[in-house]
């Protein structure tokens, strides 16, 4: 076992045998190759479940605030600033919680290998590779090639906030945040990304697994289940997708931290990072801000700094 | 009896005449059940489809009926325009469902017109399942890869041709259109037999969860099992079997039209009453909802289990719970004094 996962079942069982916490929020073995699952351990005898490495795709901090009591939570990068805006936004209680931080080297994009080895059998992770024994065939993979999106671009892959750091830290480069896919899609003629929003909104099938994987949608009502007034029909066509997700962009403008577990959950494949991305470029562009980066930060939309770019204003 | 593909993709292309035909594609999304025109539109090698084509008769959103006010006249307009319609390809699991679905659908008191306009004018050619994913588990249920309940023809995948079976006299009107049947030889027949002797690897013990859920209401179970869960849609729109749906409204100006569309038991609106008040306000009492009816409440209202094993909610829950496990979890829990 390597000592990552032995520190971290070392210290949920410190922290409840000692009664600090209520629940240690983690991941265990799921039940699907190459899947891991959310778990919550809430006593000492339960700890041995815990796990971590390239499978823990979810965001945990989505159950914070839904959990009662205090918790630990074990946090990836992604997951600590989520948890970071949450303290922002004042959702959550520092002191009920206790971060066991560790850093990533980014999650496993499964799709991409279901999408060539079928469904997949049987898997195993070593030293950087996958190997895969898939109903259509078996392969091996280098890590980096099977890498999810998201995570090629993280530039936060160690916590931002943790009560303890577990394993090593990885070394970021310093260089301004890229935004490559979204020049892609930018540069492309209106028409051509009408298509492809076409394309993607037409998959949509209104689930909501984008939205409740989401850390930062919280919202007590959605602006889709309100009935008075009613923005949308309930009509699952595109259009209507369209508004979901656009409105969903919206509402996480300057506060989604660009975890990706919106795209991980969608069963359907939507490309709703796309969206997501491109809200994220401008409010780094426009107000130089990135979400949930310190404890201390406020919302892009939170604060005014007269030394804001502002592109968008004409200034003497 | 047998049918070369190829005489069978004649008089698959010739029904298209007289029937909408809806059967499996690859789209850029892997499997889905679409309209097609010709059999070489047919993918013949999957597994399923993403989703399953319960929509063919319970659409996701459906307008049930328009109206308009002027002056003192109402006008009510039926919105249901129903063709007959071939649907093949269904897998076995799908097509038990929909025979689940007609018992929700019909009963002593009631039966759906628009459900049943679109069920009795269809004709499912089931099509054995060759392949079995980890994920299948539809053994559990005393179903079984081939099996042919629910179809209305079922075929048996051969390589180039296809084993027939005609199963009710709606697949005997189809069935006549196919030429040059011919017996199995041995080496066929082997085959089928393998086919139709293959069970699910994975398989789920249900033999007393039925049962045990009549005695686990107040559960403690249902505190810890709800957890994880991040109450979205995923299970119940992937679900062969699931049915709850939710009538509305609406109306602009003078006008409008009344709409059904698919409702889930995770959803926050799903028992939100027009009070305020919600009996089911939490994921616990959603999950026990979920397992409970599945398991226990239909079958006690109609004598069967409402899950078909076909894995649909195991591959698409973003958070990996697996109904499998949920049912042995119940299976095993500890019994309190209710």
């Amino acid at each position: 076992m390597n000592k990552i996962i032995n520190d971290i079942r070392e210290t949920a069982r410190q922290l409840l045998a000692e009664g600090k916490v209520d629940v240690v929020i983690g991941y265990e073995k799921g039940s699907l190759p190459l899947k891991a699952t959310p778990c919550f351990v809430h006593s000492s005898e339960g700890v041995d479940s815990l796990i971590w490495d390239e499978t823990c795709e979810n965001n945990l901090a989505t159950y914070v605030a839904k959990t009662p009591g205090k918790k630990a939570i074990v946090a990836k990068g992604c997951d600590s600033r989520a948890l970071a805006v949450l303290l922002q936004e004042n959702q959550i209680v520092r002191d009920d919680l206790y971060i066991i931080g560790v850093s990533c080297h980014g999650v496993i994009d499964q799709r991409k290998i279901g999408a060539e080895v079928g469904e997949i059998l049987e898997a195993s992770i070593s030293d950087g590779k996958i190997s895969v024994k898939g109903m259509e065939g078996d392969k091996e993979y280098l890590f980096t090639e099977v890498k999810d999106a998201t995570c090629q671009t993280c530039r936060y892959p160690n916590p931002v906030m943790e009560d303890l750091h577990i394993g090593d830290t990885i070394e970021v480069s310093q260089e301004a945040a890229a935004f490559a896919d979204v020049e892609a899609l930018e540069s492309k003629s209106d028409s051509e990304r009408q298509e492809y929003f076409k394309e993607q909104m037409s998959k949509c099938i209104r689930c909501y697994a984008c939205r409740n994987a989401c850390p930062l949608c919280y919202c007590q009502e959605c602006f889709v289940d309100c009935n008075s007034p009613r923005w949308l029909t309930g009509g699952v066509n595109r259009a209507e997708n369209l508004l979901f997700q656009a409105g969903r962009v919206m509402h996480l403008a300057g506060r989604c931290v660009d975890c990706g577990a919106c795209s991980r959950a969608c069963p359907q494949g939507v490309d709703i990072r796309a969206l997501n991305r491109k809200m994220t470029k401008d409010v780094y562009v426009m107000y130089n801000h990135e979400s949930g980066i310190s404890e201390e930060g406020k919302p892009a939309l939170n604060e005014y700094s007269a030394n804001d770019p502002e592109q968008f204003l004409v200034k003497e | 009896m047998k049918i070369s593909k190829e005489k069978f993709g004649q008089a698959f292309d010739a029904l298209v005449a007289e029937y909408q035909i809806i059967a499996p594609v690859s789209d850029a999304n892997g499997i889905a059940f679409k309209g097609v025109k010709s059999f070489s539109e047919v993918k013949q090698d999957y597994l399923n489809s993403k989703l399953p084509p319960k929509a063919f008769f319970f659409p996701q959103h459906e307008k049930l009926m328009s109206y308009k006010k002027e002056g003192k006249d109402v006008t009510v307009k039926s919105e249901l325009k129903v063709e007959n319609t071939v649907l093949f390809g269904i897998r076995p699991c799908d097509a038990k469902g929909m025979q689940l679905l007609d018992m929700v659908f019909k009963n002593d008191q009631y039966t759906d017109p628009y459900y049943f306009e679109r069920r009795d004018k269809s004709v499912i050619i089931g099509v054995a399942c060759n392949k079995i994913a980890p994920t299948c588990f539809c053994s559990s249920f005393g179903l079984s890869p081939a099996g042919s309940e629910g179809s209305d023809i079922f075929l048996i995948d051969l390589g180039d041709s296809y084993d027939v079976e005609v199963i009710t006299e709606k697949g005997k009107a189809v069935a006549a259109r196919f030429e040059a049947l011919s017996e199995l030889s041995a080496d066929e027949q082997a085959l089928v037999d393998k086919i139709k002797d293959a069970e699910t690897s994975s398989k789920v013990d249900v033999s007393t969860t039925t049962s045990k859920l009549d005695k686990m209401f107040n559960n403690p179970y249902w505190d810890t099992l709800q957890e994880k869960c991040i109450g979205c849609n995923v299970c119940s729109f992937s679900c062969p079997t699931c049915h709850c749906f939710d009538i509305s409204e609406e109306v602009r100006k003078n006008e409008g039209t009344r709409v059904r569309t698919w409702d889930a038991c995770m959803a926050p609106l799903f028992t939100l009453h027009g009070s305020g008040h919600n009996p089911r306000d939490n994921k616990k009492t959603r999950w026990r909802q979920r397992m409970m009816h599945k398991f226990n409440y239909f079958v006690h209202n109609n004598g069967s289990m409402s899950c078909v094993g076909c894995g649909r909610c195991i591959k698409g829950c973003p958070v990996n719970m697996d109904i499998r496990q949920v049912i042995d979890g119940a299976n095993k829990a500890e019994l309190v004094v209710e």
